[in-house]
């Protein structure tokens, strides 16, 4: 029931916490959304190690592998993404500084 | 404070990175921020996963040797592939992360359930069930969306004679056997019938949806992954698996909405696929109207006499990735004292945003990239608005009710002095719809490829004014 309650209530702060995002956001955000979900490589890597029969270290394998590309893969995508954003903004600047 | 309590509370600063993070990246100036804070909480989750571990000290060589050997697999197949993917195929990689995560998902409720012997308590065995249902479905949906967008899968609506039908079997089956494990029938069999059935449904449910409505589908498919999380975490019992998941899971299905309504489309049509498969009304279009196809040097001409231009770039500018090419036609007019923006669509491109970051990638400066709000009131004072790639966002037609724009924000580009519109052909657009807005007197058509089309109108610039 606990566990339950935690869900219910993780559901509404996620529901709260993002609201009135500019469309410009919107890729970067479900990029960084799909990276936080990454944090099933904890689930994959507690189970891993858990197991005691091959098909148990081959679901173990295939599961911690899926998940750390999920990880990595997600936030170097999101930063690659950010990154322009931040660039774009320097040179917004500077185009302003020059004038 | 035993080491314990210290590794619960690192696993509860992780869960509240994360929402710090996601809330950060509400707002461009402190979006990189919030990327960093979510990956510093992903970092300390999984070093207090590994010392939570070997503390144990029940983990054997075989067991250690397993992880290392998936999480360096996974980890650079994920390097690899992010570092360097094109930034137009961005949503495609974002769609494969998303199938990985469903995946391994789906498989901490597999290995769990084949690893108890005795059956599981109706709670954890029916979180156990969602997460196989869940994660299969997204896993096999979001490779074949990927597969959609690189053009491996048919992008256009696949609906064949009962698919309804077959999808309904395919849920029924699924979740009847999801049923069955709830209810303590099950085992290695009616596992793998539901993980089957559930991997069918996901491939059935994206086939009939058509490549432009894929962002959506992609965002709510990584919803339906964080939901699959949160109850991977409520079989294993890891609380910071249940809250990022559910945190996911929410967030992403109100930015999901928030895609859908910039769009005008509803959730439930999307889902419901084959949009734009040839029941789309009759175009409002008159017959006897006639096209002006203009050639490159008159575009040119066109261009670089103008005072003011409005580049109006659309889909089919990402497809041809010629972001940079229409940033080297901009600064050569401007190099000539016309003055140039971008209208940007906010669902422009592949993904809502995404033209901002090509734009953004081709060194285009903030301050010329105009969303819709701001730069409609300016086309009346434009000469030229050069349309690349674009076509039911900027179709006057949304502004009358009864067809399948209405209602659409749309860009005012008739409202400009005159129109030049860079498109392949007279094909339709994702609405199925014919564009006035071609027909008008004052449209010129240039039909080309975006890339070469904006290449050559450089070119031609270049030679007739230079």
């Amino acid at each position: 029931m606990t566990e339950f309650t935690i869900f219910v209530l993780s559901l509404l702060v996620g529901y709260e916490v993002i609201s009135k995002v500019p469309a410009t956001l919107h890729t970067p955000l479900m990029s960084a959304a799909n990276a936080i979900h990454g944090i099933v490589l904890v689930g994959a890597a507690l189970i891993a190690v858990t197991a005691d029969t091959v098909v148990g270290y081959v679901l173990g394998f295939v599961a911690v592998a899926l998940a750390a590309m999920n990880v990595v893969g997600g936030y170097v995508v999101t930063n690659r993404m950010l990154a322009m954003f931040r660039d774009r903004a320097r040179a917004g600047r500077e185009r302003e500084d020059a004038r | 404070m035993s080491l314990d309590t210290v590794l619960r509370l690192v696993f509860l600063g992780a869960a509240a990175c994360f929402v710090l993070g996601l809330h950060l990246m509400n707002r461009p100036p402190t979006a990189q921020r919030g990327s960093s804070v979510s990956a510093a909480g992903m970092a300390a989750a999984v070093a207090a996963t590994v010392v939570l571990l070997v503390r144990s000290g029940t983990v054997s060589g075989t067991g250690w040797a397993v992880l290392g050997a998936g999480v360096s697999v996974g980890a650079m197949g994920g390097w690899y592939l992010a570092r360097t993917v094109a930034m137009t195929a961005i949503p495609q990689a974002v769609s494969l992360f998303n199938a990985a995560g469903g995946g391994a998902a789906a498989l901490v409720a597999v290995h769990d359930l084949l690893r108890v012997d005795d059956t599981l308590p109706a709670g954890p065995a029916a979180a156990a069930a969602l997460d196989v249902v869940i994660g299969a479905v997204t896993f096999a949906g979001s490779l074949i969306a990927a597969g959609k967008l690189q053009g491996v899968v048919a992008s256009r609506p696949v609906v064949l004679p009962g698919t309804r039908l077959v999808n309904a079997a395919l849920a029924a089956l699924a979740l009847g056997s999801g049923a069955l494990i709830v209810t303590g029938h099950g085992g290695p069999v009616v596992l793998a019938v539901t993980a089957v059935a559930a991997l069918g449904f996901g491939v059935a449910m994206v086939m009939p949806i058509g490549g432009a409505d894929m962002p959506v589908v992609i965002s709510l498919l990584n919803a339906l992954t964080g939901t699959a999380v949160a109850m991977a975490g409520i079989v294993i019992g890891n609380t910071v698996l249940i809250i990022a998941g559910a945190l996911v899971g929410a967030s992403g299905g109100i930015l999901t909405k928030l895609m859908a309504d910039a769009m005008n489309r509803s959730l439930w049509s999307v889902v419901a696929g084959g949009f734009g498969t040839g029941d789309a009304p009759p175009a409002a279009i008159d017959p006897n109207a006639r096209v002006r196809s203009v050639s490159a040097d008159d575009a040119a001409i066109q261009l670089a006499y103008a005072n003011r231009v409005i580049m109006v770039p659309g889909y089919g500018l990402a497809a041809a990735q010629a972001q940079h090419e229409v940033r080297e036609l901009a600064d050569l007019l401007e190099s000539r004292g016309v003055d140039v923006d971008y209208a940007i669509h906010p669902v422009a491109g592949r993904l809502p945003g995404h033209m901002n970051v090509l734009l953004a990638e081709a060194n285009v400066p903030y301050d010329q990239l105009k969303e819709m709000d701001d730069v409609n009131p300016e086309f009346s004072r434009a000469d030229v608005a050069l349309v690349i790639g674009a076509n039911d966002v900027i179709n006057p037609a949304a502004r009358r009710p009864g067809n399948p724009v209405s209602g659409m924000p749309i860009l005012d580009v008739d409202h400009a002095h005159s129109v030049i519109v860079i498109k392949r052909s007279m094909g339709q657009g994702y609405a199925g719809i014919d564009n006035e807005l071609y027909t008008d007197p004052k449209t010129g058509m240039y039909f080309a490829d975006a890339k070469k089309g904006l290449a050559e109108l450089a070119a031609a610039v270049k030679v007739l004014v230079g």
